[in-house]
This record gives structure tokens, sequence and C-alpha cells, in this order.
């Protein structure tokens, strides 16, 4: 019976009328998570794919930063979805027995393609001659890593470091395309759900994207700054300006198409527009219309619009590019609170709405939530402590270095 | 003026009678029920069982036993958040506001809420699975737990179902929810453990009035062809083109 205990207090909050089976909301906290950190990790690397395939010489500074903050984030992304099943223990049919028709079913190939051909590849190319180099200064446990890691490919001379990096910008070359198909196609899961009208929207893959790209660069801009702090290092002013500039863009062409679907649905106004109306102004007003429409997209815009004619000094430049960042980030998580909670608040009857109340523990509680956010960030740091990026040699350097 | 406003009024009248009467003509020399089952594919080999399912508005009272006998004979849990099939009260006063209801999915039956001199028209709807031919549910299952029988029903592999919720998002008439012991999709079988047997359904066999009726599509002589015959019947949300194979008899439009 305790077991129940939300059930009876979901029913108690329904309004209107729900089918008895939706009183149950079944997609929750988790599944939010799920599309924000892929999100991340496609926004992360098509920051990185600005300095290595465009060419912005300012963003070398974040190129391998991005990498590996792409690459924390990744190795996370699939363990809430996991963790959300009913049976975590046959995840693995998903990928042994896929069913083609799913738009889920391709997933896991989409996000080993990503990890495996793209990331991992791509990072170990740019890393192979620093991880060579450092294996013989290094001592201990360190000396080993490097080691393994070179997969004992130890040869730096000139003309292999040149196949490297030619390797490396092909494989940023496919990797562009792969980061839409990650993301587009995590919001083509949610797209293609004819039943849903909150869903069901061909710009969803689209949108997905661009806000995909709007949240990775956000997080780089904070990662940035934080990683500086912490090393006391002050941040390339240039670097962060240019990476604002970019920000910028992108959440115009984001803001743009999401106002492009929401005037779409108001004109057609459809058998289910007079529900999601009701959802816009009630149940997603706080999440949709104040945190991520006015905090998470209006105020960012307005201060890197300004920026972009009018440049503050630094440090109110950092400051306020740390509250942007952070803005940000939170205005795109409750973007995806408000597809996911939002696209099942209503009921597909479009008679009423169930409620939703985040539990704190729990393989869907906000504890669980806690560890998949917490977890990157550690990985993250890991790496950065495996793989400086700092401490990379430039190319002028290494030829003094060996000469 | 007035006339000629009369006149042109009955002329379109004629006009629209016309082509609703053709419309329908042209429609009966198709199979009687490819004329509903919106733009279906061929139902694979005729010569064997296609289940589909009607229920008549017209005679359902709101008992609700079908909901409990579907609790009892197929192990639902008996919190009023499970159902393989239950029954919506819907209620349309006169100020054509629709208002509907299904306390614990009309088991323990209804009450009129509304004030009766309020009531334009109050009718009774059960729901279950629609059993449809080109179901969402079967179509976004990763793994294909979830799977079309040769004789037409949709049934969910327990030991096989990952639990991802993803059906129960895309089943447009909410038939599907979580076990909450054996944590997979779970949702009506058409008594599928009965029906293969010869019996019908416990739903059916326990409705005091008849208007539930389980038959087959490829019988073009059986009850529930004649009925389609005889019938105007719809399905739920057509124009999502699920290729529903649950027909209602006197269904209204505000019904969702």
């Amino acid at each position: 019976m305790e077991e129940f205990n939300h059930l009876y207090e979901m029913l108690s909050q329904v309004q209107g009328y729900v089918y008895p089976n939706e009183v149950d909301l079944q997609w929750g906290l988790l599944i939010v998570q799920y599309p924000y950190l892929t999100g991340l990790v496609a926004g992360a690397f098509i920051t990185a794919s600005l300095e290595r395939v465009f060419n912005v010489k300012a963003l070398k500074v974040t190129y391998e930063l991005s990498l590996l903050t792409a690459l924390a984030f990744l190795l996370v992304a699939t363990m809430p979805l996991i963790s959300h099943l009913g049976h975590p223990e046959r995840f693995y049919e998903i990928m042994i027995t896929p069913h083609l028709t799913s738009a889920m079913a391709i997933f896991g190939f989409v996000y080993l393609w990503y990890l495996m051909v793209v990331l991992l590849l791509e990072i170990w190319f740019d890393y192979r001659r620093d991880m060579v180099l450092w294996a013989r200064e290094a001592k201990g446990l360190k000396k080993w890593l490097y080691k393994i890691l070179t997969l004992g490919v130890n040869d730096i001379s000139p003309k292999t470091v040149m196949w490297d990096n030619k390797i490396g910008y092909f494989i940023t070359v496919v990797g562009i395309p792969s980061a839409f198909l990650l993301h587009g196609y995590v919001g083509f899961i949610f797209g293609s759900v004819k039943a849903n009208p909150w869903w069901s929207s061909v710009l969803m893959p689209v949108i997905f994207l661009f806000s995909a790209m709007v949240s990775g660069i956000a997080l780089i801009m904070l990662v940035y700054m934080v990683v500086s702090y912490v090393r006391k290092k002050k941040p390339d002013m240039l670097a962060l300006d240019t990476i604002a500039k970019f920000l910028f863009y992108v959440i115009i062409l984001d803001f743009t198409l999401e106002g492009l679907d929401q005037i779409h649905r108001i004109y057609e106004a459809e058998e289910s527009f007079e529900i999601i109306s009701m959802l816009v102004s009630g149940k997603l007003y706080i999440t949709l219309i104040v945190v991520q429409v006015f905090l998470g997209t209006i105020i960012p815009l307005v201060i890197l619009g300004i920026f972009q004619f009018y440049k503050p000094k630094d440090s109110i430049r950092r400051v306020l590019y740390l509250i942007v960042s952070l803005l940000i980030l939170v205005g795109i998580f409750f973007m995806r609170w408000n597809v996911v909670i939002g696209g099942q608040l209503f009921s597909k009857s479009f008679y009423g709405f169930t409620g939703y109340k985040t539990l704190i523990v729990g393989s869907e509680g906000l504890l669980m939530a806690t560890v998949w956010v917490i977890v990157p960030f550690s990985i993250l740091a890991f790496l950065l402590w495996l793989l400086p990026p700092w401490k990379k040699l430039s190319s002028k350097e290494l030829t003094e270095a060996e000469s | 003026m007035g006339t000629k406003r009369v006149k042109n009024s009955r002329r379109d009248f004629l006009k629209k009678t016309a082509i609703v009467g053709g419309g329908a003509i042209a429609a009966s020399i198709l199979n009687p029920f490819d004329a509903v089952l919106i733009a279906s594919e061929d139902p694979g080999d005729k010569s064997k069982v296609w289940w589909a399912y009607v229920i008549d508005i017209d005679k359902c009272i709101g008992c609700g036993r079908c909901a409990n006998a579907c609790k009892n004979e197929n192990d639902v849990p008996k919190e009023p958040f499970f159902f393989r099939t239950w029954v919506e009260q819907y209620t349309i006063n006169n100020n054509h506001e629709v208002h509907v209801e299904s306390p614990n999915g009309g088991i323990d039956g209804f009450d009129q809420s509304l004030d009766k001199s309020d009531v334009f028209k109050s009718f009774f709807v059960p729901k279950m699975c629609n059993h449809c031919h080109k179901s969402p549910c079967v179509q976004v299952c990763p793994v294909g737990a979830t799977y079309d029988t040769p004789d037409g029903v949709v049934l969910v592999d327990d030991d096989y179902c990952i639990g991802c919720r993803y059906c129960v998002q895309a089943c447009p008439y909410g038939c599907r929810y979580i076990h909450p012991e054996k944590k997979v999709a779970d949702k009506c079988t058409l008594c599928y453990h009965r029906i293969s047997k010869g019996k019908t359904t416990a739903c059916i066999e326990v409705c005091p009035t008849g208007a539930r009726m389980i038959g087959d599509l490829n019988d073009d002589k059986g009850p529930l062809v004649k009925f389609l015959k005889k019938h105007n019947c719809l399905v739920l949300k057509p124009h999502l083109n699920t290729g529903s194979k649950l027909f209602y008899n006197s269904l209204n439009a505000e019904v969702r």
C-alpha cells in the first residue's frame, strides 16, 4: 500500500479528467537529465570543432577542454536512461535485438559510434604525442597509464605527428554530423510520438540540436572559467569573448526555432490547443515562461547582445559571463523539463492534468539525479588530471624540445 | 430576400446530402470494415482469424463489472492507477461543457455529479486496448517485446520487456501501464489465454447488456462483421491512423 502513497497523492491533484493509467507519470527527472546530458556532449563537441574545423584560432585554449568535457558527460549520458528502466539488467537487449522501427532502438549504436569512433579516437590522436612524452617523464601509476593509453604507438617523428593531426582533423569533420545526429536523434525520440501533441513536431530534432549547442557552449564557458580559477590563472578574455559571440548567435537561432514552433501551434490551434495553452499558462508557467524563456534566454540574450557593441572591463565581463552561462545551463535544463515532464502533465484525452512530484530517494529520485550530475564533473576532474590540456606542448615548443 | 435565402439553404442541403449519400454508397462497395479501418493494410491471411472488438455505447449502463472482471481474471493490481479496461462517464451539460469521470475505472459504479436539470446528455464509454493494426506501441518498442500476433492481437512479452515505458507514451488511448510488481508494460491481451481456447473474454462474459462483442474481421458472415454492416461504427482518434480494431457504435465526437 505504501508504495502507492505518492500515486494517491497525485490522484488527489488531478484536475479535470485523465485516463486512469495516466495518473502515474512515466518519465521523470532522470529522463529530463538524459537529453540534457546528451545535449551538453553534442554542444561541447561543436565548440571543439569550431577551433579545429572552422579555424577559430581564439578557441585554441578551450579545444581539448571541450573534448574532455564532452567525453566526461558522454560516459554518463546513458546512466539516467538505464537506471530508470523497469529492468535495468535487460538493457543490453536494446543492443543485441534492436527493434528497428523504434526511434529508441538505434540510440545505443548512435551512442557507441559517437563514443568510440568520434570522441575517443579524436582525443587519442590529439594526445598521443603528448602521452608518449609524458610516459617518459612521469613516475609510478601515471607512467603506466600513459604507456597503456598510447597503445604502444610511440613514434613521435614529425611525419607521424602530422598524420595524427590529419586523421584528427578528418575525425572532427566526421564528428560534426555525428554530433548533429546524436542530438537531433534524441529530439526525434520525442518528436515522433504522434500520440503527444506537445512532442509531436517536425522541428523537435532541430530545436533539440540548437538548444544542445547553446547548453554545450555555455558549459564550456563555465568549465573554462572554473578551471582557470582553480589553476589560479586568468581566463583568456579573447577566448571568452569569442565563445560569447557564438553563444549569442546560437541562442538567437534556438530562440527563433522554438518561437516558430510555438507560433505555429498557436496559429494552427488544433484539437490540443486549449489544453496546451492551459498547460503553458498554468503548470508550466514558472518553468517555461519564467525560467526557460525569461531567465534562461532573454536575459542572456540581452547581456550577450550588449557585449557585441559595448564591452565593459574584463572583471565585469567575467562575472557576467559566469552568470550568463549558469542562467543558460539552468534554462536549458528546464527546457528539457518542459518537454519531458510538460508533455506528460496533460491527459491524452485533452480533458485534464495530472501532477508530478520529484521523489527524493529511489531510482527515479533527486538523489539519483544528483549523482549523475556529480559523476561527470568528477570524471572531468580525473581527465584533466590525466590529460591536462595546459601541459600539452605546442608544435613550436616540441621542435625546440627535440632539437 | 427571405425566400431566396431559404431556397439557397435548401439547395445547399440537397447538395450536401448528395455528397454524403454518394460517399456512403461508394464506401459500401468496399468491404464493410475497410471503410472504418482507415487506410488499413491487408489483414494477412483472409482464411484465418483476425480479431476485432465492438463496443455498443447505446447498451452500456456503466455497471463497471467488465473492469472488475478484467482485474480478477488478469491479476491487474487493484489500485485505481492500473487498468486494462475501464469505463468513462461522459456528461454534456446544457452549456455544452463536457465532464468526464471514471472513479476507480467505474468498478464501483457511477453517481451523476451534475444536477439532472443541467444534463444535456450522458453516456458511458468503456475503454481498452484498441489492438491497432498499425499500433504505435509496437512501432516504438526498442526491443520488440510488444508485438502483433498473426491473429491481430497486440501482446507484451513479460520476459523481454525492459520497462522503458516508450510504449506507454506512444499509446494515444492511455491503455498501457507499468505493472508495479513485474516492472514491465501491461495491457489488455483480449484474454488471449481464453480466446485461443474458444472461450470469450472476461469482460464480455460479465457484461449484463451485451454491450461488448469480440469477433473475426475475416469472417464476412460472422456476428462482428454483420454488426459493422448494420451500424455506424467509428474508431477513436481516427486522424492518428493507428488502424484501430476497436469499433464503437454511437460514438460521440466528444469522446477522446
